[in-house]
């Protein structure tokens, strides 16, 4: 099992994403923006960062890079891809999920260890949560207001496209319907705000009820998408 | 050299957290009259030779395409300017 991790020009959590899947039991495959190569992996992570600074608007301009076209066309087909953070900031910009991500309600940068409540756990990646499952994962970002018209959130809860809520009685952002995370109809897109890498080894991740920085709730992610390649193969 | 103006705005309909953050800023420095700020975004794009229907059709593909995203934002202008 192969997952690759692209990194653009300003991609932050690339070696994170990496050492997640390593810690998951996979291969991490360094992939290049510039690149018009997949180079065969099983499953692609869009990393968190400020990629081109998030000028013009966030995730825009990398959504437009060389490996996007290889991206968009393996999403077509059904290979797992999670955006992350900026990541999922280029999923919608690529289209590959629906609305749109602007600047927090209270314009303010965010740094928290965040409840999410799992909505849909039959995709590629969520499949290992239980359905209402609560979870931490921290989050940390400025352009996490989720937002859609009235007629495509419609869509979006009817589909049963939200993959993670954010829940424990905060909305970090102001995003419509406390929406975190989502995912395409298919199941195999899921984008999030928050960092699941930064949740995956004891010692290192958020803090929990249980003890400090024990959080580990984001291995289950990259597990996930690892067990659902290995029954596809 | 004509250049090409495009104005982007947030959608009316959306929250616009930095028109909300200066309307707040504007009441507390007592300017009370202004019941609302939107802020959008100017792009100026230089050709060479003329700005003609085929340069402008360009500017309407790019500007729908990349310089705006029509889930969160309109084009409200397409202006050519000397």
């Amino acid at each position: 099992m192969r997952i690759g991790v692209v990194t653009f020009p300003g991609s932050l959590d690339d070696r994170d994403a990496q050492r997640a899947a390593r810690i998951a039991g996979a291969e991490a495959v360094p992939l290049w923006h510039g690149d018009h190569d997949l180079q065969g992996v099983d499953a692609v992570v869009l990393p968190g960062g400020f990629s081109y600074g998030d000028y013009l608007r966030a995730g825009a301009i990398a959504a437009r890079a060389a490996i996007m076209t290889e991206i968009v066309e393996a999403a077509g087909r059904g290979l797992p891809v999670l955006g992350i953070c900026n990541g999922f900031q280029m999923l919608v910009e690529a289209h590959l999920l629906p609305g749109g991500l602007i600047r927090n309600a209270h314009q303010q940068f965010i740094r928290r260890d965040q409840v999410l409540r799992v909505e849909n756990n039959s995709t590629a990646w969520t499949h290992g949560f239980e359905a209402g499952q609560e979870i931490v994962i921290p989050m940390k970002n400025a352009d996490g207001n989720f937002i859609a018209d009235d007629e495509t959130l419609k869509r979006i809860e009817g589909e049963g496209l939200v993959a993670f809520r954010y829940a424990g009685g905060v909305n970090p952002n102001g995003s419509l319907d406390d929406i975190a995370g989502l995912t395409n109809a298919r199941g195999n897109v899921v984008g999030l705000m928050p960092h699941p890498e930064h949740a995956v080894e004891a010692g290192f991740g958020p803090d929990t009820d249980a003890a400090m920085k024990s959080g580990v709730d984001g291995l289950v992610m990259f597990r996930s998408v690892i067990e659902r390649a290995l029954q596809t193969a | 050299m004509p250049t090409i103006v495009v104005d982007v705005m947030p959608k009316a309909e959306l929250l616009d957290p930095q028109g909300k953050a200066v309307a707040g800023a504007l009441a507390r420095q007592g300017s009370t009259r202004f019941t609302d700020v939107r802020i959008g975004k100017r792009f100026e794009l230089t050709v060479e030779g003329p700005a003609d229907e085929a340069v402008l059709a360009e500017v309407r593909e790019i500007a729908a395409n990349l310089l705006s995203n029509d889930v969160i934002e309109d084009v409200v202008a397409i202006t050519v300017v000397d």
